[in-house]
């Protein structure tokens, strides 16, 4: 039973769908800041795999930076969390109005 | 055969995290299955023979990533549920599937037509973290470097963004005190 | 020369933008001094050039360039020749006198202002027209004094029927014009310029099936502005404007600008004289058919307008036989008298209260003397009686005629000229002599201000004297034009007495007739004035066959193709947006939850868009 680089890519297209699933039906900042994790994770397992099933390593690199990036943006966006919290109690999706025309 | 049953036992676990993390009406219980999440991928990465991506994963994820998300939770009140309106989940698991797939096939696209060179190939006989060493301070070092002044910014702007009036400190004020700034807050 | 050149040019449009500037206001008496004034400058510097051109000077000079693309080059070129300053000498003239006339004629007109700015925009289109060096230009003149035509005949706009026959001129205008248009369209494609210079010198060599079809094309641009069959019409109708305006344009300048056409088309239409024959048998006949109408008309402004249409038809006669310089004589020597006449006429109606009737006159000798004795002459000068100038030049017409061998032609023209002195001394009988029946419909006429009538006596004495040049006349203008050959010479006296004997007949028959005041009612039920009267019922025909027909078309275009097809179509592109917009508002809710499953969709969209077309394109490629 040869695990080929096809068992990579389903697997990772799963995990892409239950990040964008999470993205689509949380309220809670948190939680949705917990699917953008997900799916950066699951492009990291697709690149990883192709990175060694082709013997290239730009694919490592490229899920390296995505790490780079996926931290960064959990420090801003922590932030932001944070300061929107204390502004309005709230770190609810629906409670942020302000869009509204 | 070992390869096969890691695969799949790991596959079933990340899955199933993932899941329950985008699932759970409980924040801590979302943040717990993410973070196993988190370690169970870099079981792949370790199985595909990308250590040092592994370490990374564990180290950036569950040491800096998931401390971060713990800490920040602490000031948000998690116990206070956030009314998750479910409207029609079928519409947004049909779209996901397929965003996905859709994703997936764009990248698989080439290399299923075999038009992929390898740029850097693996080389053999030294082992992954001196490979991407090579790699990474060769022909990525401007990148490498511009993610280093990214983090930099990133770790500033965290701390000047969710710092502002740390130094206060609530508990340790008047009663009356507190409540004014609380309400100063509030207006604001 | 230059200088006396843009002077002569552009000393109207300054006094033009100078009565604009007042146009709003009621009237400022200054506004007529000083546009006469620059009239009258134009006039001194034309005559400045008329001396230099006698000394055998041709003044050309470019403005600037007006277009340059590839090979296509026109200038703002002008050139006076000595074609172009005879007509700059009546333009300015006729125009001078007129101006000064319409100081006094529009004393008491709410638009005074207005009508001197009109007014001095026409000359400066007239001038545009004869002096410009290129077809383009004069092209650009000959819409400037449509333009100005259509101000000064729609000026009492408040008036329906001004309106309406202002817009008639100018529609008919430009049916002539889209003909005249695709004529230096054809100059162009098919000698590359539309330099006269240039054009002339092309034209023997071109195709001759080519060059016949320009010359008819020029020849429908000129007939639509002066007024011959079938697109005569609007010059009768033409006459709703002030009378200041139809003695300059519509008897002296403009409607001459399509003999001006032919005339300096010359070196061209001698080229073709089947078509020159065309336009000499189409001018005797407007001559003729237009004279008749003259006969029984009961409006003192349409029966000059006749004349003027009928005195046009003998031009062309003249010009169409290759005689160009004898058209142009008569061209000089009518603007004159018909000028005076219809100035003349103009006092007349001033006296009466805008009546036209002249039935409703009759003795107006007595209290208007100096204004009859100056219409008599123009009178006697336009029935063509020794030694007036009408004389010579119609006289010089016939004998082209003649001597072409073209006997109809002449026949036409003989007889024609019996008419016009009948009707010329019918007009002057009913108004000036006779019973006095004005004062039983109440009129108090008076004469008119003295300036006015000093204004129009160089008029009077050019309409005698004209006559006296011709010599002098012919030796200057055909250093450029073709002489012509009479052979008529052993019946040139026989011709002279024929023709005057006619005149005379013309005139004693209208005095004998009319003597006694108009004629019985018991004519008007007979046929041939009913045809007459109803001008042959062509503007009725005109009226069934191609106003109806073309309403009823324009109703069907209205109602079902642009309000069902085109109005709907834009209507649907509207509402469909509209609909969208308002189908789709409901995806702007503010709600960001909402806005992250709308960016999902539309990353999936996206997504499926690259797969597909990556597809088909491998599809394609592979």
């Amino acid at each position: 039973m040869e695990i080929t680089l096809n068992h990579y890519l389903v697997l990772s297209t799963i995990l892409f769908a239950i990040g964008l699933i999470g993205v689509m039906r949380r309220k809670n900042l948190l939680m949705l800041f917990f699917a953008t994790e997900i799916l950066l994770n699951s492009v990291n397992i697709g690149f990883a795999a192709i990175s060694h099933y082709y013997g290239d390593l730009t694919g490592q690199m490229f899920a390296f930076f995505i790490i780079a990036i996926a931290a960064s943006e959990v420090a801003v966006g922590l932030g932001l969390l944070v300061l929107w919290y204390k502004r309005n109690g709230s770190i609810d999706l629906d409670m942020m109005s302000t869009m509204k025309g | 055969m070992f390869e096969a049953v890691a695969f799949y036992l790991f596959a079933f676990l990340t899955i199933t995290m993932f899941y329950i993390t985008v699932t759970t009406q409980q924040a801590l219980y979302a943040l717990t299955a993410l973070a196993a999440g988190m370690i169970f991928i870099s079981a792949f990465f370790f199985i595909l023979g990308a250590d040092f991506l592994g370490v990374v994963q564990i180290i950036v994820y569950t040491g800096a990533v998931m401390a971060l998300y713990a800490f920040g939770m602490m000031f948000f009140d998690t116990t206070r549920d956030v009314v998750e309106k479910r409207t029609s989940p079928q519409m947004i698991f049909g779209m996901s599937t397929l965003a996905a797939i859709l994703v997936v096939a764009i990248f698989v696209a080439p290399i299923v037509s075999d038009n992929i060179t390898a740029f850097y190939p693996v080389v053999e006989g030294v082992g992954n973290s001196q490979q991407i060493g090579l790699v990474l301070f060769t022909k990525y070092l401007v990148p490498f470097e511009v993610a280093a002044i990214m983090l930099l910014v990133a770790m500033v702007a965290g701390i000047v963004l969710a710092g502002k009036k740390m130094d206060r400190s609530l508990t340790l004020m008047d009663c009356d005190d507190a409540e004014t700034i609380l309400q100063e807050n509030k207006e604001s | 020369m230059e200088m006396y050149l843009y002077i002569a040019l552009f000393a109207p449009i300054v006094g033009s933008l100078f009565a604009a500037l007042f146009g709003a206001q009621p009237k400022t008496p200054i506004v007529g001094y000083v546009t006469s004034a620059l009239i009258f400058t134009s006039l001194v510097a034309s005559t400045v050039l008329l001396g230099a051109v006698m000394d055998g000077e041709i003044v050309h000079v470019e403005l600037m360039t007006w277009i340059a693309a590839g090979d296509f080059y026109v200038p703002f070129g002008f050139q006076v020749d000595q074609v172009t300053v005879i007509m700059m000498m009546v333009v300015t003239l006729v125009s001078t006198i007129v101006h000064v006339y319409s100081i006094g004629y529009m004393d008491h007109d709410k638009g005074y202002n207005r009508f001197f700015s009109y007014l001095s925009a026409f000359v400066f289109s007239m001038m545009v027209l004869v002096m410009s060096d290129n077809l383009l230009g004069l092209f650009i003149g000959w819409e400037g004094v449509g333009v100005c035509s259509w101000l000064l005949i729609g000026f009492w706009y408040h008036k329906e029927s001004a309106t309406w026959a202002a817009n008639e001129a100018f529609i008919m205008n430009r049916i002539a014009d889209l003909a005249m248009l695709i004529g230096i369209f054809l100059t162009y494609w098919s000698m590359g310029s539309v330099q006269y210079d240039v054009i002339f010198a092309e034209a023997q060599y071109i195709d001759h099936s080519t060059l016949v079809t320009i010359g008819i094309f020029l020849f429908i641009g000129a007939m639509g502005k002066s007024a011959q069959f079938p697109l005569h019409t609007w010059l009768a109708d033409a006459m709703e404007g002030p009378t200041p305006v139809s003695a300059l344009i519509h008897a002296a300048t403009m409607v001459t600008a399509g003999v001006y056409l032919v005339i300096r088309c010359a070196p061209m239409y001698d080229l073709m004289p089947e078509v020159g024959y065309f336009i000499a048998s189409l001018g005797a006949f407007v001559a003729m058919f237009a004279a008749t109408m003259a006969l029984v008309n009961r409006d003192l402004k349409r029966i000059i307008a006749y004349s003027t249409l009928s005195q046009l038809g003998y031009m062309f006669v003249a010009a169409g036989l290759g005689a160009y310089w004898v058209a142009l004589f008569h061209l000089m020597a009518h603007a004159f008298f018909k000028a005076l006449l219809f100035l003349g006429a103009g006092n007349v109606m001033h006296a009466m209260d805008s009546e036209l009737d002249p039935v409703k006159m009759g003795g107006l000798f007595k209290v208007m003397k100096v204004t009859a004795i100056l219409m008599i002459i123009a009178s006697v000068a336009l029935a063509g009686i020794w030694p007036l100038a009408g004389f010579f030049s119609k006289d010089k017409i016939l004998e082209v005629a003649f001597s072409g061998e073209h006997y109809i032609l002449w026949g036409t023209l003989w007889v024609t000229a019996g008419l016009t002195a009948f009707y010329s001394f019918r007009l002057i009988m009913l108004t000036f002599f006779g019973e006095e029946r004005y004062k039983n419909f109440g009129f108090h006429p008076h004469e008119a201000y003295k300036y006015m009538l000093y204004a129009m006596s160089p008029l009077a004495v050019l309409a005698v004297i004209a006559g006296w040049f011709e010599h002098q006349f012919v030796d200057f203008v055909t250093q450029m034009l073709p002489t012509f050959e009479f052979h008529t010479h052993h019946v040139e006296m026989i011709l002279i007495l024929v023709t005057s004997a006619i005149a005379l007949g013309g005139i004693i028959t209208a005095i004998v007739m009319y003597r006694n005041g108009p004629l019985s009612t018991k004519w008007e039920s007979q046929f041939a004035y009913k045809v007459l009267i109803n001008q042959y019922y062509i503007p009725q025909i005109y009226e069934k066959f191609l106003v109806q027909p073309y309403r009823e078309l324009s109703d069907i275009f209205w109602k079902q193709i642009d309000m069902k097809i085109v109005d709907a179509s834009v209507d649907a592109i509207a509402t469909t947006f509209y609909n969208t917009g308002e189908a789709t508002r409901g995806m702007q809710s503010g709600n960001l939850s909402t806005m992250l499953k709308w960016m999902v969709a539309g990353l999936v969209i996206l997504l499926t868009l690259a797969v597909a077309f990556s597809v088909g394109y491998i599809a394609i490629i592979g």
